[in-house]
């Protein structure tokens, strides 16, 4: 099992819940389990079945390059972000 | 990963060659995007709102089309209209249809300078004339100037559709709200010994890049379109002009011209699908090129913003807990940098306790773009003075506080993830240990400031060939407009690899049908992802020559080794052979050698700056005086060393021009008043002394060679740095930027005092 930390505001669908413990072997599969779980929170993190702009990934402190099909592993932590432009 | 821990085999990479393209622009022959003309080439301008905030009733140009010379008008009515949702356009999340709104008003102007339309001429001049000649009819609105007046029940509405989550069906300029929540703050706040809070506020400034924005485009009958332009990222301008204009990505070419600054404010477009909407209607190529006027009322400086931080620590010194308000303004549209901000205001600092709301507010302001660490400044200032004080409550060193609280590998950031090697302790410490941390200063009305600064850094997609010549040089192309050196740091990791001079390698910047797809120079990632892919293409390239060199011996490739420049065979009795001489043979043994790779660069390290600011103020005019500086940063691998000091020098010299004088002043109708450089007070080499720079070394171990990034951080720390030290000159604590003569004097005169000798005693003790 993984652990998914969900972000302050989407705390309401998981019951205040922080960390949350997920299967799944990318995260495809660990969000489709997040909404079995917390129904409702797919839609906050993904749309037209990809992930949404807005939101970036970490996957055991490295940002995810892979989309939904980035691999997550047995332990592994996942960060839910705003996704940032950079400046100079 | 990192190789960079032992700096010592390194033959090329930490040296100090003169930059590849050095001659071309100290002899001017270097062509800059208004350089380029081309056979029946007309000239555009763009007509600008008079009006902060008003509605566009109807638009009339028929007299401009009809001046002669003047060849083509056009509106937002010849623009497609885009979707209303977020999507991934080029860098970063943004929402074409305001991408759009923002080339060409859509029914309301939204701020001074906004694009109504343009006109393409044969000279500028009739162009110029021809804007006088078109009548736009405005309903005029009030306009909403400030984020406190936009977030107010009841406000003007900016944009009718625009909603977030929290406010449900109703219209709202508050574009978005963010929180990080972490522990128990006021559980925490209630243990502190010393809590702290204050409310800051920072205004408008511009990246204030020499060059401004320009553009030809050339639309041909055939349907492809080609811009040439000044641009950090051309594969954006590419994809982003493709959405507002309606034309398939494949279907444009974009040319970086060389670039004279950016630092953020080149990442997205203004005059390039312009161009091309002109060239499109009249058959020929169309340039447009800003006014410093244009520049400053019409293209994206950074936000303006709000912050209220509560911080609380123990008695010795350990911050236990930090609350955060904080509001940027976007500008017209959605986007401003406060997540960033959001994420960086706490980073150097491991933190139990953390509570932060963020909100990205609309007003009648230039939309916002990227400038340098974008977000980052701002929260910074706020942040880095409360410590200050918490320090000083605490009876503690500002720098050793910062050590005390200082995030390490394994510390959680912000927004959750545990950071790996980083080099925040590392950075202060150098700032501790430097000779001008440990001389003491003296003198009346002088005070000494330190404060630190975070930077993510960025990965993202890069590409690189890397060709070698038949008289055994290389070229190493990629699709990175240098704004920072990278030509140099790019050419000098070729020569690196294959062992080779770095004056053999010659760096080439080309055009988006000539590279693999290639984002932005920004977020400090040039020399990070893209010098990743130069070292895969160059690692390549250096496989292929062994491979050549083995058949020419007759061997396996694992037989044969490159070693500075030259190939060995493992075995006895086989002449080494040189890269040169083998590059004569290359077509009888295979053809031409090109080494290519592509990444979507992962293993980013974060960067850290820490500086110390002595200063001297006026107490009659509130003027300050710079005395001395200093800022060191992390810099994971100084490929350049020399390009990397210039980076921190620049990043440090904006960084104090934020803090002292750069503001947009508009009038309480929305106009923009200081829309000059004589008005928009940029710091000269007459404001600042030799910036003193310490590059620190904490190789990233994401990295083959350990860089980290470094185009960035360095501005993050100067305006609290300059705040604390202004503090301990006078004894007033400023929270207002900038802070310059008119807003400190005004300080000076309340507080009552012209001086602190307290200050100047604790400045004393502190040098001791």
């Amino acid at each position: 099992m993984a652990t998914a930390v969900i972000p302050s505001l989407l705390r309401g669908l998981t019951g205040g819940k922080e960390r949350v413990r997920v299967s799944g072997r990318n995260l495809r599969e660990v969000i489709e389990d997040l909404e079995r779980q917390f129904p409702g929170i797919r839609s906050q993190l993904t749309e037209d079945g990809e992930l949404r702009s807005s939101i970036a990934v970490s996957i055991d402190g490295e940002i995810a390059t892979g989309g939904l099909l980035e691999p997550v592993g047995q332990g592994s932590e996942i960060h839910f972000l705003p996704a940032l432009g950079g400046g100079a | 990963m990192a190789e960079a821990g032992t700096n010592g085999h390194f033959k090329v990479i930490g040296t100090r060659p003169i930059r590849h393209d050095g001659v071309d622009k100290v002899t001017g022959r270097a062509k800059y995007g208004a350089d380029y003309s081309f056979p029946g080439m007309l000239y555009g301008k763009v007509l600008r709102s008079p009006h902060a905030h008003a509605i566009i009733k109807s638009i009339n140009f028929d007299k401009a089309l009809k001046l002669p010379g003047v060849k083509a008008v056009v509106t937002s009515a010849d623009l497609p209209e885009a979707e209303d949702k977020a999507e991934q356009v080029g860098e970063a999340a943004m929402n074409p249809r305001y991408l759009s709104m923002n080339i060409l008003a859509r029914g309301k102007v939204l701020y001074d300078g906004h694009a109504v339309a343009a006109v393409a001429a044969t000279s500028p001049h009739i162009a110029e004339e021809a804007l006088k000649l078109i009548e736009v009819d405005y309903e005029v609105l009030p306009p909403v100037m400030r984020l406190e007046d936009a977030m107010k029940p009841g406000a003007e509405i900016l944009l009718p559709n625009l909603r977030n989550k929290e406010e449900g069906d109703n219209p709202t300029n508050v574009a978005q709200h963010l929180q990080f929540k972490r522990g128990d703050v006021e559980a925490a706040f209630k243990a502190a010994d010393f809590v702290v809070e204050r409310e800051f506020r920072t205004e408008t400034v511009h990246q204030g890049y020499i060059e401004p924005h320009n553009a030809v485009g050339i639309y041909n009958a055939d349907g492809h379109a080609t811009i040439y332009c000044s641009t950090q990222g051309a594969f954006d301008v590419r994809s982003m002009s493709a959405q507002v204009l309606g034309i398939p990505v494949g279907k444009i070419k974009v040319v970086p011209a060389e670039i004279g600054g950016g630092f953020g404010g080149k990442t997205t477009i203004y005059l390039e699908p312009l161009a091309v909407l002109l060239s499109k209607k009249t058959g020929r190529p169309v340039k447009l090129v800003m006014t410093r006027a244009e520049v400053l009322r019409a293209t994206g400086p950074t936000s303006g913003s709000k912050i209220r931080v509560k911080m609380g620590a123990t008695r010795d010194g350990r911050i236990t807990a930090a609350q955060v308000w904080m509001a940027y303004e976007a500008g017209a549209f959605p986007g401003s940098p406060v997540a960033a901000g959001a994420m960086t205001i706490l980073a150097p600092y491991a933190i139990e306790n953390v509570l932060i709301d963020a909100y990205d507010v609309v007003v009648n302001r230039p939309k916002s773009a990227a400038y340098r660490a974008p977000g980052a400044t701002n929260a910074a200032f706020a942040s880095e003075t409360v410590i200050d004080e918490l320090a000083e409550k605490c009876g503690i060193d500002p720098l050793d506080m910062r050590i005390m609280n200082g995030a390490k590998e394994g510390t959680p950031q912000v927004a959750g993830p545990p950071y790996k090697r980083i080099g925040f302790i590392e950075t202060c410490e150098a700032i501790k240990n430097s000779e001008h941390y440990r001389s003491p200063l003296t003198g009346k009305n002088r005070g000494r400031g330190v404060a630190a600064g975070f930077w993510f850094n960025a990965g993202m997609q890069s590409a690189a060939t890397v060709n070698i010549h038949t008289d055994g040089t290389a070229s190493v192309v990629t699709g990175s407009p240098d704004i920072g050196g990278s030509r140099a740091s790019c050419a000098m990791i070729v020569a690196e690899v294959l062992g080779i001079p770095v004056e053999d390698v010659r760096p080439v910047v080309t055009d988006t049908d000539s590279i693999g797809h290639t984002d932005v120079t920004g977020g400090s990632r040039v020399t990070f992802a893209t010098g990743m892919a130069v070292y895969q293409a160059a690692q390549d390239a250096a496989r292929q020559l062994r491979e050549r060199a083995a058949k020419v011996w007759e061997k396996t490739v694992d037989d044969v080794e490159l070693r500075d420049g030259t190939l060995y065979s493992k075995g006895n009795g086989v002449a080494p052979m040189t890269i040169r001489e083998l590059a004569k043979r290359l077509a009888r043994t295979g053809g031409p050698i090109t080494g290519r790779a592509t990444v979507n660069a992962r293993g980013v390290g974060p960067g850290f700056a820490a500086t110390c600011i002595d200063v001297e103020v006026d107490p009659d005019t509130g003027k300050v005086q710079i005395l001395r500086c200093t800022v060191a940063q992390d810099a994971g691998k100084a490929i350049h060393p020399a390009y990397v000091e210039g980076q921190m020098q620049g990043g440090t010299a904006q960084g104090i021009g934020w803090a002292l004088n750069e503001e947009y002043v508009y009038d309480a109708q929305g106009h923009l008043r200081n829309t000059g450089l004589l008005d928009y007070r940029m710091p000269t080499c007459l404001d600042l002394p030799m910036i003193e720079t310490i590059i620190v070394e904490v190789p990233n171990p994401g990295h083959p060679l350990g860089v980290r990034g470094v185009g960035e951080v360095s501005i993050v720390p100067p305006p609290a740095a300059i705040a604390n030290a202004i503090y301990r000159a006078v004894g007033v604590r400023m929270r207002e930027l900038p802070m310059s003569p008119p807003r400190l004097l005004k300080a000076i005169l309340e507080s009552g005092r012209a001086y602190s000798p307290s200050a100047q005693e604790h400045q004393a003790a502190a040098a001791d």
